[in-house]
């Protein structure tokens, strides 16, 4: 359970690296930036973590960690990139966090 | 070239960031595909390096899901965070509808429910405050 908590937390400043690498991006050449490779890098090890943790059975908090995940990378896009939440965005976001857990509660 | 995209960026009403809505939704196509590829992949995988070199889906999945990493980058140049990472969840939408007629998985009605507010919930996101 820690164990997964923790991957959603690496995955989410995964996305925090690729949104830091791909604003810098200047031409093909810039594709091998170091923030980039560090964001694939902690998109891939958050994907061991999540295996390891979910390997002892509870394969049901997989999905509702994946949707805490989500709620990590919005904080994460508020705090550092002082993105904006609307009300409609707010809405769309909710429905799309519910939507997420629905799917794992029927699989 | 880079004033731009920053007034781009921070205007969410642009063209831009419609377009890069699409760029992500369309990525999500990708991403769906790779994990039906990776799993056609999985039922014939054995640890053994010939076989995994061999294994054409397993490899066609990784070099999509690849693909998808390079669009979601492109997306997010201009794109918010905010906005273009909860487009990801439309591919549990195109993997549960490719589950359904490829490998004959079943729907519930909760996953249907899902599917439901994934798409409500990235159309509004879409569409964005139109005034």
């Amino acid at each position: 359970m820690l164990l997964v908590l923790f991957a959603s937390v690496v995955g989410s400043f995964g996305a925090v690296f690729l949104k830091l690498g791909a604003v810098r991006l200047t031409g093909i050449v810039s594709l091998l930036n170091w923030r980039l490779a560090l964001g694939v890098g902690l998109y891939l090890g958050s994907s061991v973590v999540y295996a390891l943790g979910i390997r002892h059975g509870q394969l049901s908090v997989l999905f509702p960690m994946v949707a805490v995940g989500y709620i990590w990378t919005l904080l994460w896009a508020r705090l550092f990139f002082h993105e904006r939440f609307t009300r409609t965005k707010l809405i769309g976001l909710g429905l799309v966090l519910a939507g997420v857990l629905l799917v794992g509660l029927g699989s | 070239m880079s004033t731009t995209t920053a007034s781009e960026s921070a205007n969410p009403n642009s063209a831009a960031r419609g377009r890069m809505v699409l760029m992500m939704a369309g990525a999500t196509l990708l991403s769906a595909a790779a994990q039906i590829l990776m799993k056609i992949g999985m039922h014939h995988f054995s640890p053994n390096l010939l076989t995994i070199v061999t294994n054409l889906p397993l490899i066609a999945g990784y070099a999509l899901y690849g693909l998808f990493t390079l669009l979601m980058v492109l997306a997010l140049r201009e794109g918010e965070l905010s906005l273009m990472y909860p487009i990801i969840s439309l591919s549990y939408v195109w993997v549960t509808a490719l589950s359904y007629f490829i490998f004959h998985d079943t729907l519930s009605p909760l996953k249907l429910l899902g599917i439901a507010g994934i798409m409500a919930g990235v159309t509004l996101l879409g569409r964005g405050e139109r005034k």
